[in-house]
């Protein structure tokens, strides 16, 4: 790390306002060259238009500019456009991939940069026609893919990947430019499992001892700890502090953020000693499910009554198959008894009707109805099943909204799940992350169901609003006696709010351990080693 | 400014140019030695003939269909009823509730059928639905001589046999409505007839939507995938709403049949969808959202520009510019709501 002497970034007071709120005030911090600068704060803190600025997009020029000065190497920028950034070095990987589903993960990467052949047809037609030279291709890609020191096989399609693999699809794609300086890295992790981010990070050090310059936006307070040189904590635009990663702890950066004291990663902080009944409430037997990237072969799990079942496991292993296939999402098969009676599998009724719920991992995708008020989101699904919700005209030949009973409940979840927004009458898609979060939760607890799937449910959400829901999630459990199944990648999560912990590999149960059982033989399981040898 | 900008955005700026064109095409009609008070009676019976077709795109568009560009469908259902009601001889008020009853097994029928079609290319039904109007229209067109119809008020005189392009309603249902409970102060008159008429079936639609199944209907267009994760059938749902708009757009031909004294054949639905299509966009819906106050205010702002264009134009530069004016407004208002799929009003 001899080059870290050379300042590569320097913001000086930039600020920005959108429509006079202003939402980065007085932003400046440096970075050097071959540094790894963690970014870290809520959402809404400011990261992601602070990253707008540096990235030159559009969006920022068409809200009337920013303030201040962006410098590197000394110079003042301004970019047009990424395009201009990408010229001076700057690389991005978005929390949402932008890649063609249909090609592989070499042609992904060099993308537009394909190495060409010239060919016959390049002398009359220039070098439009020139044709891509496969070999040297191929190669380039695995460079940029050893470079990032990652398993990535460069003939997979993209669309058959797992998210992990797409996600290190894109940063291949980003490193593979010969000119790049600064890369940007938005929640990288927040896709991956455990080991995928871990090797993530081992990537991203890698990189930095190349002298390429690292900012790295995440929730996930340890991997700054693990991977950055500095840390800048943010809140309501400002940066609150800037720490040494060295002489900062996780309590320390989670206060800074929030702006009030945050109980992480203490493992299962249960004071109310209960009893887990030993009655089975739901038995799954051979369930196998075809759900691209995340297909479950053969899993036999059984549920007891008012526990939380926690299902962990790496990412593509099959643990968000298993909701996705009980609740008729995607094609499935077994045998599924839910108090002794089966429930029909590729029929979401079905399991609706038998009280059971569910709360997707793509909440924008499935979970919630973006155009529509979150009265309509929260009451549809009780309203629909379970005919609540309704009055009844000329003997129920009429079904008719009632608006008022819609409108109570909204209320009562907003003030119950502590909901930020304007109104009931609000539309879904104006919340943040967390918010929607809760919404999809308050759909779910509307139905009053006997068994809730709840998956990765802290997905892209932060800190704070991690700890609401989880809390939410807990309480309903201990209130209502509602037994909970929660599917997550974040291991710690588990360990916190579940009873027991299956762990999914290669698409079967490889083992359930009680929660208090330390980290590491959940990490024996996740790998495929069988439940005996963990034990 | 802001504010005023916020609500030229909030009423849409197509619409406003449209309002403002129709204004001024009022304040200018008296001095081009033109009766308002005769514009207004037939802004209003138009308004009155063409709004149950314009209410016949709401529930495909609820249900994530688009715009129901086959509504040429729904015609022929009520082409079918008018022409067998008509056959039946029987006069009066009583063939206009025959040509209804008649219709609707048709509607039904087609209804399902194409809702079935539908449903098997999710994501391109509107050049679908397009292709579905034409050709039904091209197959009746065969079938309009052949059927084995006699009335001597329908037949071609000369053989016998195949309808005429045109027959008149007279003395069966013409005017209907229009003549039922109709106000005349002047020049000016009002049909509360067509109007009642009118307003049943969009106080249907409109309740329709505040029950169970029509909150489902709702949820289906707006979220496909949400509504079935909450055990909604979703081919179900879409199917229902293309029997809904195929059945609206029956009845609405039959509206119009009585308000207009003919009965229009062969190729007289070819692009009848487009004007009811243009007019419900006019009325600040979206390929995805409507409602009633779409339907009403649309139907009265292309039907006002349709029937004053051509008296005040006309007068004033003596050449007929109504077509060309007509087709601009029709086709250029579906290609702008074509090219932004969201932002409707509710």
């Amino acid at each position: 790390m001899s080059e870290m002497t050379n300042t590569l970034l320097e913001m000086k007071n930039v600020s920005k306002e959108y429509n006079g709120n202003p939402v980065l005030k007085d932003v400046n911090f440096t970075l050097k060259q071959g540094e790894v600068l963690g970014l870290v704060g809520e959402n809404g803190a400011g990261k992601s238009t602070l990253m707008n600025i540096l990235f030159g997009m559009e969006v920022i020029q068409q809200t009337g500019g920013y303030g201040g000065k962006v410098l590197i190497d000394g110079k003042e920028v301004k970019f047009a456009s990424p395009l201009d950034a990408l010229k001076a070095g700057i690389g991005m990987v978005h929390q949402e991939f932008s890649l063609l589903p249909g090609f592989t993960a070499a042609e992904n990467i060099l993308l537009n940069r394909e190495p060409q052949n010239k060919s016959v047809l390049s002398l009359v037609f220039g070098d439009r026609a020139n044709t891509i030279d496969r070999k040297k291709l191929q190669k380039e890609a695995i460079d940029a893919i050893t470079k990032l020191g990652v398993e990535l096989d460069p003939d997979m399609i993209v669309a058959e990947m797992p998210v992990g693999h797409k996600q290190f699809t894109e940063i291949s794609r980003e490193i593979s430019k010969s000119a790049i300086r600064l890369l940007v890295l938005d929640e990288p992790t927040a896709v991956l499992t455990e080991k995928e981010a871990e090797m993530l990070l081992k990537a991203i050090r890698n990189l930095a001892s190349q002298g390429i310059s690292v900012i790295f936006i995440t929730h996930r307070l340890q991997e700054i700890l693990d991977v950055c040189n500095k840390v800048i904590v943010m809140r309501d635009g400002r940066i609150i502090k800037e720490l040494e990663a060295a002489d900062t702890s996780i309590p320390e950066m989670a206060k800074l953020m929030v702006g009030r004291e945050v109980s992480t990663d203490k493992p299962k902080q249960d004071n109310d000693e209960r009893k887990i009944s030993d009655k089975i409430v739901l038995s799954v037997k051979n369930l196998w499910v075809d759900m691209p990237g995340e297909t479950v072969r053969d899993v036999n799990l059984e549920v007891m009554d008012g526990e939380i079942l926690g299902i962990g496991g790496l990412a593509g292993q099959g643990k968000l198959g298993i909701p996705n296939g009980i609740m008729g999402l995607f094609p499935a098969g077994g045998k599924i008894m839910l108090n002794g009676s089966e429930i029909p599998l590729n029929n979401p009724r079905a399991c609706l009707d038998s009280s059971l719920a569910f709360v997707s991992e793509d909440r924008r995708g499935v979970g919630l109805l973006l155009d529509e008020s979150l009265e309509w989101n929260i009451a549809f699904p009780a309203m629909q099943i379970q005919n609540k919700f309704l009055k009844n005209y000329l003997g129920g030949l009429i079904k008719w909204r009632d608006q008022a009973a819609i409108k109570e409940v909204t209320e009562k979840y907003i003030s119950q799940l502590q909901i930020r927004c304007t109104s009931s009458l609000q539309k879904a898609k104006e919340l943040s992350g967390g918010n929607q979060q809760k919404i999809c939760l308050a759909k779910a607890f509307a139905l009053e169901p006997k068994l809730l799937f709840v998956s990765e449910p802290t997905r892209g959400i932060d800190i704070g609003a991690k700890a609401l829901v989880l809390q939410a999630l807990r309480e309903y459990n201990r209130k209502h006696g509602v037994t909970i199944v929660m599917i997550s990648s974040e291991l710690e999560e588990l360990r916190q709010i579940c009873d027991r912990i299956a762990i999914i590999t290669d698409g079967a149960v490889s083992g359930i351990l009680p929660a208090e059982r330390p980290s590491e033989d959940f990490g024996i399981l996740m790998v495929g080693k069988s439940k005996k040898e963990a034990m | 400014m802001d504010k005023a900008m916020e609500l030229i955005r909030s009423f849409g700026l197509p619409r406003l140019i449209i309002t403002l064109f129709l204004l001024a095409l009022f304040i200018i009609a008296p001095f081009a030695g033109i009766n308002v008070g005769a514009s207004l009676t037939d802004v209003l019976g138009r308004f009155g003939q063409n709004a149950i077709m314009v209410l016949a795109m709401v529930p495909m568009i609820h249900s994530g269909c688009g715009l129901n560009f086959g509504l040429p469908l729904g015609i022929i259902s009520g082409l079918l009823g008018a022409t067998l009601a008509i056959e039946t001889g029987i006069q009066g008020p009583i063939s206009f509730f025959l040509a209804i009853l008649y219709s609707t097994p048709f509607a039904l029928i087609f209804g399902w059928g194409y809702g079935k079609l539908l449903n098997r290319v999710k994501g391109s039904e509107m050049m679908i639905a397009t292709y579905v109007g034409f050709s039904s229209v091209a197959f009746m067109s065969i079938m309009w001589l052949i059927l084995p119809y006699h009335s001597p008020t329908m037949v071609w005189g000369y053989t016998g046999q195949g309808l005429r392009t045109t027959i008149s309603t007279e003395g069966f249902y013409y005017h209907i409505l229009r003549d039922s409970l109709n106000l005349r102060i002047g020049s000016f008159s009002i049909s509360f007839g067509e109007i009642i008429f009118f307003a049943v079936f969009a106080f249907i639609i409109w309740a329709f939507l505040h029950t169970k199944t029509g909150t489902a209907m709702t949820a289906v267009g707006s979220n496909p995938v949400f509504a079935r994760a909450s055990g909604i059938n979703i081919d179900k749902q879409r199917t229902l709403s293309v029997i809904m708009s195929t059945w609206l757009g029956a009845l609405g031909i039959l509206c119009y049949q009585q308000g207009y004294g003919f009965v229009q054949l062969y190729q007289g639905p070819m692009y009848m969808a487009m004007p009811a299509v243009s007019a419900i966009l006019i009325g600040g819906a979206s390929v995805n959202k409507a409602n009633i106050t779409n339907v009403i205010i649309g139907t009265i702002l292309y039907q006002g520009i349709v029937s004053m264009t051509p008296s005040v134009m006309n007068s004033l530069i003596h050449t007929d510019m109504s077509e060309v004016l007509r087709i601009i407004v029709s086709n250029g208002m579906i290609l702008y709501a074509l090219t932004r799929k969201s932002g409707a009003s509710r």
